[in-house]
């Protein structure tokens, strides 16, 4: 622990992003600069153990742990999820050469969310450009872009983007007209065919959780501004368990997957990264590190899938002439 | 006054209901309740009742909203151009071509309703519009264009309501005769009350054909301005008005059929008419089929791989629709047409039957493909969701829609003579002509 408080005070204004990895939590509140935290009035019994706190008009103190405490989870309100998180702009980089289709990001987002589960926000793609190269696997989230066509062609304002980069979907808003979802280039968005499940219905709806939302509307990956709020990771960047996606702030230039913090800039220089389908236009937030000296052959991909995931694939094997079969790829280990 | 003779004639067309009128009235109007049942299915049952998943989310719907709307262009074309330019032949099939278009504008829009996943929510579109989407333009538009083609059809409407009221002769219940002469507006045919009906329909068709021009062109953007493979066009807008005068003309030619024999309409509607609208046809289909291949083969000829995919789906797994709509739909019309030998009721109403097939096709080519073939490979989705095919609730609506188009069409024939009087019996005054 003091070393990791070291580490903190060296770099606090990253402190958040280190959050991911379980760290500094008091670090976290003060890059934020939110009421997240907040010291607690109740005298509780002094442990000794001191922690290092930015306040908010940028001072940093020393106070006890004890003084600590994690305050409730903040409701944000429809309204409210319009303005965004002050000073952010969120950004996120997903390293090719890592992913092998361990699927624990789509997972993570689907329980997170409460969706169904024929209702992914996040897909996973197996790509190959042309004949003579290499297949790898692609994770999709939403590009959350710029210059969103989603926000554009939205006749009724349901779909917004944030001051913070973050493209949210309002639905109670949405009529669900789904032109928003034949406008995104990236097939991100989905249709809740489905009324949300009970379990999801309990909870008090906010377009910062995206769930339970209704039947009829449309849904897409949001970043996880909730956990953002909290200083924490998204859902599938916590989930990923080879570290694939880096999630980040273009105003700190940082980002992390949790177990490694980089800058932004020297990332996707030094490992030439990129945005699908630039020549768009549509200046997505999420960049891809290539599938250059890859960790695992993409055949590891198919190994210990379910049955039904399994066939998903199966049609881009065949279409692209993949150099594998899929039916036999299970016994092949 | 002189008309009472060709009034006389046309009386029994709304005073008596034959058998066979209630047989196809009833036919048309299960038709429409079957819609209903299936609408009520997927209300009840939601979205996941059609063959729409998160790829093609548009369907059959939408190619009938589009069909539709386009169908309502042979007013505009019609009783728009032909009544500026005061052709004489226009007059016994100018009240077809009006209600036509009033009805299928009707009928158009709500399948665009169908595929609103939240009914209840429509009122968000007067609430909280955004300009910026072409929804919007869209929302914009066509509410202009049913009141304005509305207004039209009521203008001609007018005399025709009044002539009805001082018939003295006509077997009507009270009821009937009295709405006529509310609706007659008090209209006694002094000179200066028919030179103002003249006036404001001078005026209003000349909008109506901008009106009509701008819906289908703000249609046409709804995909246009994407940037899905072939949506993505600069030739949409256009291409859709050409596609719509096409499908409207060929409508209307199938209606002049139905109802010159429903109605005895021989005297009235003539090889003449068939022959004319038939060349007005020609002509948009010589354009239609320009515009079809301008597009497919910019998209073929490069090598854009979004295009190629595209291009290569609709060859091989909508071979046959392609085959119908772009070839046997643009060729068949333009060879009986073509060639002067060809040309009699029969064949040009059969040609029109072709078109207007063609043109469904057309529209379902233009949906359903692009929506199966994005930018990113359809993947890691359920299998059963990659291919579209409408379910039986789609069918029942595009039935319903169908039924709905006959009912009204068949009602508003009970309810005003379906050849305008006042119009046959009048003659345009030379000296106001326009063009």
């Amino acid at each position: 622990m003091e070393n990791k408080e070291k580490d903190d005070n060296k770099s606090s204004r990253r402190g958040f992003l280190k959050l991911g990895a379980g760290l500094g939590a008091a670090a976290v509140a003060s890059t934020l600069g939110s009421s997240l935290f907040s010291l607690s009035a109740a005298a509780n019994s002094e442990t000794g153990e001191k922690v290092k706190v930015l306040t908010t008009d940028g001072q940093l103190i020393e106070i006890d742990k004890a003084y600590i405490e994690k305050s409730k989870d903040t409701y944000i309100s429809r309204d409210e999820s319009h303005k965004g998180i002050p000073a952010r702009k969120f950004v996120m980089v997903i390293d090719l050469s890592k992913c092998k289709n361990a699927r624990k990001c789509v997972d993570a987002c689907q329980e997170g969310h409460h969706l169904p589960h024929d209702h992914e926000w996040m897909r996973l793609y197996l790509l190959q450009e042309s004949a003579n190269t290499a297949p790898y696997w692609f994770p999709r989230p939403c590009f959350h872009c710029d210059n969103p066509m989603c926000v554009s062609v939205c006749p009724v304002g349901a779909t917004y983007k944030r001051s913070d980069g973050i493209v949210l979907i309002d639905n109670e808003r949405c009529i669900g007209c789904k032109f928003c979802m034949t406008g995104c280039p990236y097939s991100v968005r989905v249709f809740h065919w489905k009324a949300p499940s009970e379990e999801a219905k309990k909870e008090k709806y906010s377009p910062e959780k995206g769930f339970p939302a209704q039947e009829g509307t449309v849904g897409k990956c949001i970043f996880c501004p909730d956990m953002l709020r909290k200083g924490e990771l998204p859902r599938c960047a916590q989930a990923c368990p080879m570290g694939v996606i880096y999630f980040g702030d273009l105003v700190e230039d940082t980002v992390t997957n949790g177990t490694e913090t980089i800058k932004f800039s020297d990332l996707v220089r030094d490992r030439g990264g990129y945005r699908y389908l630039e020549s768009l236009g549509t200046e997505p937030s999420v960049y891809y590190l290539p599938p250059s000296t890859r960790q695992f052959p993409y055949e590891r991909g198919l190994e210990g899938l379910d049955e039904n995931i399994k066939d998903r694939y199966k049609n881009a094997i065949r279409s692209n002439n993949f150099s594998i079969d899929v039916d036999k790829s299970q016994k092949t280990k | 006054m002189e008309d009472k003779s060709i009034l006389k004639e046309f009386a029994p067309q709304i005073e008596k209901t034959s058998i066979k009128w209630w047989v196809f009235f009833l036919i048309f109007f299960g038709m429409a309740w079957f819609g209903v049942y299936g609408l009520y299915t997927q209300i009840a049952d939601g979205h996941i009742v059609t063959g729409m998943r998160d790829n093609v989310v548009w369907g059959v719907y939408i190619v009938n909203f589009i069909f539709f709307m386009g169908i309502s262009y042979a007013g505009a074309l019609i009783s728009g151009v032909l009544h500026l330019f005061k052709t004489e032949w226009r007059k016994p099939i100018m009240r077809i071509s009006e209600i036509l278009t009033v009805v299928s504008l009707l009928i158009g829009p709500t399948f665009i309703l169908f595929c609103i996943g939240r009914l209840d929510r429509l009122h968000f579109l007067m609430l909280h519009p955004r300009i910026q989407s072409p929804i919007t333009w869209d929302v914009i538009a066509i509410s202009t264009d049913i009141v304005g083609c509305f207004i039209f059809l009521y203008l001609s409407f007018i005399q025709d309501f009044a002539i009805l009221r001082d018939y003295k002769e006509l077997k009507l219940p009270n009821w009937r005769k009295k709405l006529y002469k509310t609706l007659a507006l008090g209209y006694v045919n002094t000179p200066a009350q028919e030179k103002n009906i003249r006036r404001v329909k001078n005026v209003m068709a000349a909008m109506i054909i901008a009106i009509a021009v701008i819906v289908y062109s703000v249609l046409a953007w709804i995909f246009g301005v994407t940037l899905q493979p072939g949506w993505h066009s600069t030739i949409f807008g256009p291409y859709f008005v050409i596609a719509a005068v096409y499908s409207g003309s060929g409508i209307l030619i199938i209606l002049m059929y139905i109802f010159r024999k429903a109605y005895h309409l021989e005297n009235y509607i003539t090889k003449k008419h068939f022959v004319n609208i038939g060349i007005i046809m020609l002509i948009i289909a010589a354009f239609y089929g320009y515009f079809t291949f301008s597009d497919y083969l910019t998209k073929w000829y490069g090598s854009v791989k979004a295009d190629k995919v595209l291009i290569d789906k609709l060859f091989t797994d909508f071979y046959w629709f392609f085959i119908l709509s772009n070839y046997v739909g643009v060729l068949i019309p333009l060879i009986i047409m073509g060639i002067p030998k060809f040309r009699t009721i029969n064949s040009i109403t059969f040609a029109a039957v072709i078109a207007v097939l063609g043109l469904w096709l057309n529209r379902y080519l233009i949906i359903v493909p692009t929506l199966e073939t994005p930018y990113l490979p359809i993947q890691d989705t359920r299998e059963a969701w990659i291919h579209y095919s409408p379910t039986w609730v789609e069918g029942a609506l595009t039935f319903g829609g169908i039924g709905l188009f006959a009912c009204l069409f068949m009602l508003a024939s009970k309810f005003v003579p379906i050849v305008s009087i006042s119009e046959l019996t009048e003659e345009d005054p030379q000296e106001e002509k326009y063009m």
